[in-house]
Protein backbone atom coordinates (compact mmCIF):
# COMPACT_ATOMS: atom_id res chain seq x y z
CA UNK A 1 0.00 0.00 0.00
CA UNK A 2 1.03 3.47 -0.24
CA UNK A 3 1.49 5.54 2.53
CA UNK A 4 1.60 9.32 2.61
CA UNK A 5 2.86 11.97 5.18
CA UNK A 6 1.74 15.20 5.77
CA UNK A 7 2.96 18.63 7.97
CA UNK A 8 5.52 17.84 10.88
CA UNK A 9 4.85 14.01 9.92
CA UNK A 10 6.51 14.57 6.46
CA UNK A 11 9.12 16.77 7.86
CA UNK A 12 10.29 14.54 10.39
CA UNK A 13 10.23 11.10 8.22
CA UNK A 14 11.85 13.03 5.55
CA UNK A 15 9.58 12.37 2.60
CA UNK A 16 6.16 12.77 1.55
CA UNK A 17 5.07 9.23 0.58
CA UNK A 18 6.49 5.79 -0.19
CA UNK A 19 4.90 2.31 -1.05
CA UNK A 20 4.91 -0.03 1.98
CA UNK A 21 4.25 -3.98 2.87
CA UNK A 22 3.45 -3.87 6.65
CA UNK A 23 3.31 -7.74 7.21
CA UNK A 24 -0.12 -9.72 8.01
CA UNK A 25 -0.26 -9.15 11.67
CA UNK A 26 -0.68 -5.12 11.41
CA UNK A 27 -4.35 -4.78 11.02
CA UNK A 28 -5.22 -1.46 12.62
CA UNK A 29 -4.07 2.13 11.55
CA UNK A 30 -2.98 2.16 15.43
CA UNK A 31 -0.62 -0.96 14.82
CA UNK A 32 0.70 0.38 11.62
CA UNK A 33 1.93 3.46 13.37
CA UNK A 34 3.95 1.27 15.72
CA UNK A 35 4.98 -1.24 12.42
CA UNK A 36 6.64 2.33 11.21
CA UNK A 37 7.76 3.67 14.48
CA UNK A 38 10.34 0.56 14.56
CA UNK A 39 11.50 1.56 10.80
CA UNK A 40 13.82 4.05 12.08
CA UNK A 41 14.81 6.92 14.45
CA UNK A 42 13.17 9.50 11.72
CA UNK A 43 9.84 7.39 11.70
CA UNK A 44 10.01 7.00 15.54
CA UNK A 45 10.53 10.67 15.77
CA UNK A 46 7.41 11.21 13.60
CA UNK A 47 4.77 8.80 15.57
CA UNK A 48 6.68 9.55 18.97
CA UNK A 49 3.07 10.64 20.45
CA UNK A 50 0.66 8.17 18.71
CA UNK A 51 -2.43 9.63 20.03
CA UNK A 52 -1.67 13.11 18.49
CA UNK A 53 -1.60 11.45 15.19
CA UNK A 54 -3.82 11.73 12.50
CA UNK A 55 -5.07 9.30 10.01
CA UNK A 56 -7.00 8.36 6.72
CA UNK A 57 -7.31 5.56 4.57
CA UNK A 58 -8.10 6.01 1.03
CA UNK A 59 -8.57 9.77 1.62
CA UNK A 60 -11.30 9.46 4.31
CA UNK A 61 -10.80 10.15 8.28
CA UNK A 62 -10.31 6.83 10.19
CA UNK A 63 -9.57 6.19 13.89
CA UNK A 64 -6.81 4.06 14.86
CA UNK A 65 -8.72 1.06 15.68
CA UNK A 66 -10.08 0.85 11.82
CA UNK A 67 -8.66 -2.33 9.91
CA UNK A 68 -6.33 -1.31 6.72
CA UNK A 69 -6.98 -4.57 4.72
CA UNK A 70 -8.14 -3.81 1.48
CA UNK A 71 -6.96 0.33 1.86
CA UNK A 72 -5.03 1.64 -1.04
CA UNK A 73 -3.61 4.77 0.39
CA UNK A 74 -3.02 5.00 4.04
CA UNK A 75 -1.98 9.00 5.15
CA UNK A 76 -0.89 10.72 8.25
CA UNK A 77 -0.48 13.65 9.75
CA UNK A 78 -1.27 15.89 12.56
CA UNK A 79 -4.64 17.49 13.58
CA UNK A 80 -5.63 19.91 10.92
CA UNK A 81 -5.31 23.39 10.95
CA UNK A 82 -7.26 25.12 7.81
CA UNK A 83 -9.67 27.65 7.70
CA UNK B 1 -24.81 21.05 -5.20
CA UNK B 2 -22.10 23.00 -3.96
CA UNK B 3 -18.73 24.78 -5.35
CA UNK B 4 -15.86 23.41 -3.83
CA UNK B 5 -12.60 25.02 -5.07
CA UNK B 6 -9.04 24.17 -3.73
CA UNK B 7 -6.64 26.40 -5.17
CA UNK B 8 -3.24 28.22 -5.06
CA UNK B 9 -4.73 31.52 -6.67
CA UNK B 10 -7.26 34.22 -4.92
CA UNK B 11 -10.69 34.55 -4.74
CA UNK B 12 -13.27 37.26 -5.13
CA UNK B 13 -15.97 36.79 -3.17
CA UNK B 14 -18.13 39.36 -4.56
CA UNK B 15 -18.11 37.25 -7.45
CA UNK B 16 -18.62 34.25 -6.45
CA UNK B 17 -22.20 35.54 -5.04
CA UNK B 18 -23.00 37.29 -7.57
CA UNK B 19 -22.70 33.87 -9.85
CA UNK B 20 -24.33 32.20 -7.00
CA UNK B 21 -27.82 34.60 -6.92
CA UNK B 22 -27.32 35.13 -10.69
CA UNK B 23 -31.03 34.94 -12.18
CA UNK B 24 -32.41 33.50 -8.77
CA UNK B 25 -35.59 35.02 -7.23
CA UNK B 26 -35.85 32.26 -4.30
CA UNK B 27 -33.15 33.48 -2.10
CA UNK B 28 -33.91 35.42 0.59
CA UNK B 29 -30.33 35.56 2.30
CA UNK B 30 -26.54 35.27 1.58
CA UNK B 31 -23.84 35.00 4.21
CA UNK B 32 -20.04 35.18 3.22
CA UNK B 33 -17.24 34.52 5.42
CA UNK B 34 -13.87 34.84 4.58
CA UNK B 35 -10.67 33.93 6.53
CA UNK B 36 -7.48 36.17 6.16
CA UNK B 37 -4.34 35.59 7.07
CA UNK B 38 -2.64 37.55 10.19
CA UNK B 39 0.17 39.07 11.01
CA UNK B 40 0.20 37.61 14.22
CA UNK B 41 1.25 41.20 15.85
CA UNK B 42 3.59 41.65 13.23
CA UNK B 43 6.13 38.49 13.41
CA UNK B 44 4.45 36.59 10.68
CA UNK B 45 5.80 37.26 6.94
CA UNK B 46 4.01 34.41 5.41
CA UNK B 47 1.88 31.71 6.43
CA UNK B 48 2.31 28.51 3.80
CA UNK B 49 -0.74 26.31 3.56
CA UNK B 50 -0.05 22.40 2.69
CA UNK B 51 -3.01 20.09 1.77
CA UNK B 52 -3.61 16.45 0.71
CA UNK B 53 -4.72 17.36 -2.86
CA UNK B 54 -7.65 14.96 -3.48
CA UNK B 55 -8.30 14.52 0.24
CA UNK B 56 -9.12 18.27 0.54
CA UNK B 57 -11.67 18.20 -1.94
CA UNK B 58 -13.64 15.43 -1.37
CA UNK B 59 -13.81 16.38 2.42
CA UNK B 60 -15.00 19.73 2.08
CA UNK B 61 -17.66 18.01 -0.21
CA UNK B 62 -18.88 15.81 2.64
CA UNK B 63 -19.29 18.45 4.92
CA UNK B 64 -20.95 20.61 2.58
CA UNK B 65 -23.44 18.14 1.74
CA UNK B 66 -24.06 17.18 5.48
CA UNK B 67 -24.70 21.16 6.05
CA UNK B 68 -27.43 20.73 2.89
CA UNK B 69 -29.03 17.51 4.92
CA UNK B 70 -29.27 19.73 8.13
CA UNK B 71 -30.39 23.32 6.49
CA UNK B 72 -32.54 24.42 3.87
CA UNK B 73 -29.85 25.79 1.55
CA UNK B 74 -30.00 27.28 -2.11
CA UNK B 75 -26.33 26.99 -2.74
CA UNK B 76 -23.25 26.66 -0.96
CA UNK B 77 -19.55 27.93 -1.66
CA UNK B 78 -16.37 26.74 -0.15
CA UNK B 79 -13.05 27.90 -1.60
CA UNK B 80 -9.84 27.52 0.32
CA UNK B 81 -6.26 28.26 -0.83
CA UNK B 82 -3.16 26.38 -0.17
CA UNK B 83 0.34 27.85 -0.54
CA UNK B 84 2.25 30.77 0.56
CA UNK B 85 0.46 33.77 1.98
CA UNK B 86 0.79 37.23 3.21
CA UNK B 87 -1.04 38.82 6.38
CA UNK B 88 -3.59 40.94 4.63
CA UNK B 89 -4.67 38.10 1.84
CA UNK B 90 -7.29 35.46 1.67
CA UNK B 91 -7.31 31.86 2.79
CA UNK B 92 -10.83 30.50 2.81
CA UNK B 93 -14.51 31.60 1.37
CA UNK B 94 -17.81 29.93 2.58
CA UNK B 95 -20.72 31.41 1.07
CA UNK B 96 -24.37 30.22 2.04
CA UNK B 97 -27.53 31.10 0.31
CA UNK B 98 -31.02 30.05 1.79
CA UNK B 99 -35.05 31.80 1.93
CA UNK B 100 -34.36 32.92 5.62
CA UNK B 101 -30.72 33.91 7.26
CA UNK B 102 -30.40 32.07 10.51
CA UNK B 103 -29.92 28.58 7.72
CA UNK B 104 -27.63 30.81 6.46
CA UNK B 105 -25.48 32.02 9.16
CA UNK B 106 -25.71 28.84 11.19
CA UNK B 107 -24.98 26.75 7.40
CA UNK B 108 -22.04 28.94 7.21
CA UNK B 109 -20.39 28.31 10.63
CA UNK B 110 -20.85 25.14 10.61
CA UNK B 111 -18.90 24.79 7.39
CA UNK B 112 -16.46 26.55 9.41
CA UNK B 113 -16.23 25.06 12.07
CA UNK B 114 -16.15 21.78 10.51
CA UNK B 115 -13.72 23.22 7.82
CA UNK B 116 -11.37 23.72 10.68
CA UNK B 117 -11.15 20.36 11.81
CA UNK B 118 -11.73 17.83 9.36
CA UNK B 119 -10.31 19.59 6.01
CA UNK B 120 -7.17 18.69 5.73
CA UNK B 121 -4.96 21.98 5.28
CA UNK B 122 -2.11 22.56 7.95
CA UNK B 123 -0.48 25.52 8.16
CA UNK B 124 3.62 26.69 8.86
CA UNK B 125 4.56 29.87 9.82
CA UNK B 126 7.48 32.12 8.20
CA UNK B 127 8.60 34.49 10.30
CA UNK B 128 9.62 38.21 9.68
CA UNK B 129 13.28 37.63 10.88
CA UNK B 130 13.72 34.99 7.84
CA UNK B 131 13.09 31.89 10.08
CA UNK B 132 11.05 28.89 9.25
CA UNK B 133 8.83 29.22 12.52
CA UNK B 134 6.49 26.57 13.89
CA UNK B 135 3.28 24.72 12.42
CA UNK B 136 0.29 26.20 13.78
CA UNK B 137 -0.96 23.98 16.69
CA UNK B 138 -4.61 22.92 16.67
CA UNK B 139 -6.27 24.51 19.15
CA UNK B 140 -9.07 22.98 21.65
CA UNK B 141 -11.45 25.60 21.36
CA UNK B 142 -11.47 24.81 17.32
CA UNK B 143 -12.53 21.42 18.32
CA UNK B 144 -14.71 22.31 21.00
CA UNK B 145 -16.61 24.63 18.16
CA UNK B 146 -17.21 21.36 16.00
CA UNK B 147 -18.28 19.49 18.86
CA UNK B 148 -21.43 21.67 19.67
CA UNK B 149 -22.73 20.61 16.35
CA UNK B 150 -23.59 17.33 17.69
Amino acid sequence: MKAVYFAWVRERIGKTGEEISPPDNVKTVGELIGWLSAKGEEYAYAFEKPDVIRAALDRTHVKHDVAIAGAREVAFFPPMTGG
Amino acid sequence: MAVIRIQREDFNAAAEVAALTAGRTDIGAVVTFTGLCRAESGKLAALELEHYAGMAEEEIARVAAEAEARWPLQGVVAIHRYGKMAPGENIVLVVTASSHRVAAFEAAEFLMDYLKTRAPFWKKEHLVDGSSGDWVEAKDMDDRAMERWG
